[in-house]
C-alpha cells in the first residue's frame, strides 16, 4: 500500500509512519498522505495536496469573462457542466440578466446529466477500492453514452464549455432530445443491473456499513455539503432551499430530497443511488415540458449574434469581432454563487472592477473541507477503511487544487 | 421581483440585528445588502467575537463556514480583504464578513469555533501570505513544496518566477528562472470609444504640445 514506511523515532513499536500516494489508485487522483498509525488503527492523517494545482484562480483574473469559462470543466471534471453553471450564474447576477425559458430547462438537463455522471464514477470505484471490480466495468458504459450526449450538444465529450453567460450556446436538436429520452427510460434497468452487484452484497456491505459515520456536528464544523450532509438525515439541498434556474417548479413527486440515516459510508452509497434514479426522472420532466424559444439571450453584448445575421449585418460582425476580443464588461459589485454540484455546494466568488475581466475569482470547491475534515474522520479507523471513506467523500482533485 | 425586495428586506432586518446586537457593537463597521446579498465589514481584531454572536444568536445560526478567502487591493493601506462566507441550514440564510488586513498584521483564526477554517486560512496565507493568528500549522497547502512567493497577489506575475525542468545531466528536476521564447502577450482590448476610460488614447500628447506651444 505504501512507498515507504518506517518506524518512528519512539521506541514503541507499534507505531509506524506510512505514506500513501501521491501515486495510489485508491488516492483517487494525486493526493499523499501521510499517516501516523497504531499498529493497524490510523491516529493522524495529515493530507498533502496542491499537486494538481494549476493556478486557475490566478488564470480567471488574466482572462476574460468568456475564456474563464472552459477553465470550469477542468475543475471537476467529472461533471463538467455544473461548473460552469456556478460560473454563469454568478456572471448573471451581477449583469442582472435573466436567460431564455429554454435555456433553463436545457441547463437543469445537462447539470442532472453530470449528476449522474460524477455519482456513477463515485459508486462504482468506491466498490472498486473495497474490492469489487464489475460495476465499474457497466457503470462507464452508461457513463459513456452521457458523454456522448455532451459530445452531441456542445462537440466534446468531457470539457464542454456549453453553458455560457446568457444562456447555452446551441439548441439541442430534436433527434438529440429523443435519444436522451430513449436512455431515461433505460437507465433505471442498467442501474437496478449494478445495483444488484452492490446493494446487498456482503463484502461491500462488510466495509461501508458502519464506517465514516458523519454527525451534525462533525457537518457544521467541517463545512459539509451536498451527499455528505443528506446521508446523515438533514435534508439539506441547495436545489429546493435556495432554488436557481427552474429547480422551483419541478414538481415534489418528481424531484424529493433523498436522505440517509446513519451517515455512514453505506448510507451515502444509497443517497447516491437513489439521487441518480431522481435525477433521471428530472430529466424526462425537462424534456417533456421544455418549451421552445430561444437558447441564448438575444440582442444583447453578452451573447454572440447568430451566424445567420453575421453574413448580412456588419453590426452583427462587429459585435462577434468585439465580444470575443474584448468581451463583455461586468457591472462593478461582488456576488457569491452556489449550485448543487454533485459533490456539494460548489460556489463561485466573484470580485468584479467593472472591466471586461473578473477583479478576482475565488472558487468554493466542495470536495475540500471534506478532505479537510479526513484527519477527522479516519481517527480511529483502520488503515484499509481509509480509502474506503475517501471513496465515499467523492474527491476529485481538479476542483480541490485549482 | 416582489420575492426579491422581500429578501433584501429580511437581510437588511438581519443586517440591523447585528450591528445593533451589544456582543458585537465596537465589531461591526456597517453593513450592505446588494444582489440579494448581505455584506457586514468588521474590524480586524474583533471577528473572532462576531463569528461566535452569528454561531449562537437565534436570529443568526450561522453554524457553516463555507470559505475564507482573501483579495488583493495594493493600491490600499490596508491591502487585503479577508472575506469570510457564511451559511445556515436552519434558518437558510447566509451572510458575507470583510475585515482588512496587511502583509505585517496577523487576523485571528477562527479554528477554535470553526474547524473548517483550517485550510482555508491555509490556503489564503499560501495564496496572499495574510497571516493568521492562532492557526497551530500555518503551512502553505496547494503550492509546490519549496514555494517562494505569493502567487495571487497583483503583483505576482502570471507567468511566476520560476521554472522546473527534469534535467538530464543532473538527474533530477531543477528550479530555474522563467525564460519565455516570447514575450507574454497581454492585449488591452478595451475599446477606447466606449467610454471606458475617461482619458482618450493620444490625447495626452495633444494637451502636450498646447501647453509647450502656449
Amino acid at each position: 500500500m505504501a512507498d515507504t514506511a518506517y518506524v518512528s523515532a519512539s521506541q514503541d513499536d507499534r507505531k509506524f509512519t506510512l505514506n500513501f500516494g501521491p501515486q495510489h489508485p485508491a488516492a483517487h487522483g494525486v493526493l499523499r498522505m501521510v499517516m501516523d498509525l497504531d499498529g493497524e488503527v490510523v491516529e493522524r492523517i495529515d493530507s498533502h495536496i496542491g499537486l494538481l494545482h494549476r493556478g486557475t484562480e490566478k488564470l480567471l483574473e488574466y482572462k476574460t469573462y468568456l475564456q474563464g469559462l472552459p477553465y470550469f470543466d477542468r475543475l471537476d471534471y467529472v461533471a463538467p457542466m455544473n461548473q460552469e453553471h456556478a460560473w454563469c450564474l454568478a456572471i448573471e447576477r451581477l449583469l442582472g440578466i435573466e436567460v431564455p425559458r429554454r435555456a433553463s430547462f436545457i441547463r437543469v438537463l445537462y447539470s442532472e446529466m453530470g449528476r449522474i455522471l460524477s455519482h456513477m464514477l463515485n459508486i462504482t470505484t468506491q466498490a472498486m477500492d473495497v474490492g469489487a471490480l464489475t460495476p465499474i466495468t457497466w457503470g462507464f458504459e452508461e457513463r459513456e453514452k452521457l458523454m456522448g450526449f455532451y459530445e452531441r450538444a456542445s462537440g466534446s465529450r468531457m470539457h464542454s464549455a456549453y453553458f455560457r453567460p446568457g444562456g447555452v450556446h446551441q439548441d439541442l436538436p430534436q433527434d438529440l432530445i429523443d435519444d436522451i429520452m430513449v436512455f431515461c427510460e433505460e437507465f433505471p434497468k442498467a442501474l437496478a443491473h449494478i445495483e444488484g452487484l452492490l446493494s446487498e452484497n456482503r463484502i461491500f456491505k462488510q466495509r461501508n456499513v458502519d464506517i465514516g459515520v458523519v454527525d451534525e456536528k462533525t457537518i457544521m464544523e467541517w463545512g459539509f455539503s451536498g451527499v455528505m450532509v443528506r446521508g446523515s438525515g438533514l435534508a439539506w439541498d441547495l436545489r429546493r432551499s435556495q432554488p436557481y434556474e427552474i429547480y422551483d417548479e419541478i414538481p415534489g413527486d418528481v424531484f424529493e430530497v433523498v436522505v440517509g440515516n446513519n451517515g455512514d459510508n453505506y448510507d451515502r452509497y444509497v443517497v447516491r443511488m437513489e439521487e441518480m434514479l431522481i435525477s433521471n426522472d428530472i430529466m424526462k420532466w425537462c424534456i417533456e415540458n421544455m418549451p421552445a424559444g430561444e437558447v441564448l439571450l438575444a440582442g444583447t453584448k453578452v451573447s454572440p449574434p447568430r451566424r445567420g445575421d453575421m453574413k448580412r449585418s456588419m453590426e452583427a460582425l462587429i459585435h462577434h469581432f468585439k465580444l470575443y476580443t474584448e468581451g463583455f464588461h461586468v457591472p462593478e459589485g461582488e456576488v457569491y454563487a452556489a449550485v448543487e454540484a454533485p459533490k456539494g455546494e460548489f460556489g463561485v466568488y466573484l470580485v468584479s472592477d467593472g472591466s471586461n475581466r473578473p477583479y478576482r475569482a475565488k472558487i468554493r470547491a466542495p470536495g475540500y473541507p471534506h478532505l479537510a475534515a479526513m484527519d477527522h474522520m479516519c481517527k480511529g479507523h483502520m488503515l484499509a477503511d481509509v480509502s474506503a471513506i475517501l471513496g465515499t467523500l467523492d474527491i476529485v482533485f481538479g476542483e480541490i487544487d485549482r | 421581483m416582489t420575492g426579491l425586495t422581500e429578501m433584501t428586506e429580511a437581510l437588511r432586518d438581519l443586517g440591523e440585528h447585528i450591528s445593533a446586537a451589544e456582543a458585537c457593537a465596537d465589531v461591526v463597521k456597517g453593513y450592505e445588502v446588494r444582489f440579494g446579498e448581505l455584506t457586514i465589514h468588521a474590524e480586524r481584531d474583533g471577528i473572532m467575537k462576531l463569528a461566535r454572536f452569528l454561531k449562537d444568536d437565534n436570529q443568526c445560526v450561522f453554524e457553516t463556514l463555507i470559505d475564507i478567502c482573501g483579495v488583493d487591493w495594493p493600491e490600499r493601506s490596508q491591502r487585503f480583504d479577508v472575506v469570510y462566507h457564511f451559511l445556515s441550514m436552519r434558518l437558510n440564510q447566509r451572510i458575507r464578513i470583510k475585515i482588512e488586513t496587511n502583509e505585517a498584521t496577523p487576523v485571528p483564526s477562527l479554528i477554535d469555533l470553526h474547524p473548517s477554517a483550517d485550510w482555508f486560512e491555509r490556503e489564503a496565507f499560501d495564496m496572499y501570505g495574510i497571516r493568521f493568528a492562532g492557526h497551530p500549522d500555518l503551512r502553505r497547502i496547494l503550492t509546490d513544496y519549496g514555494f517562494e512567493g505569493y502567487p495571487l497577489r497583483k503583483d505576482f506575475p502570471l507567468t511566476g518566477f520560476t521554472q522546473v525542468r527534469y534535467d538530464d545531466l543532473e538527474k533530477r528536476v531543477i528550479n530555474e528562472p522563467v525564460e519565455l521564447v516570447q514575450e507574454y502577450r497581454n492585449f488591452d482590448f478595451l475599446s477606447p470609444w466606449e467610454g471606458m476610460t475617461k482619458e482618450l488614447p493620444g490625447d495626452e500628447k495633444a494637451e502636450k504640445e498646447e501647453s509647450s506651444n502656449g
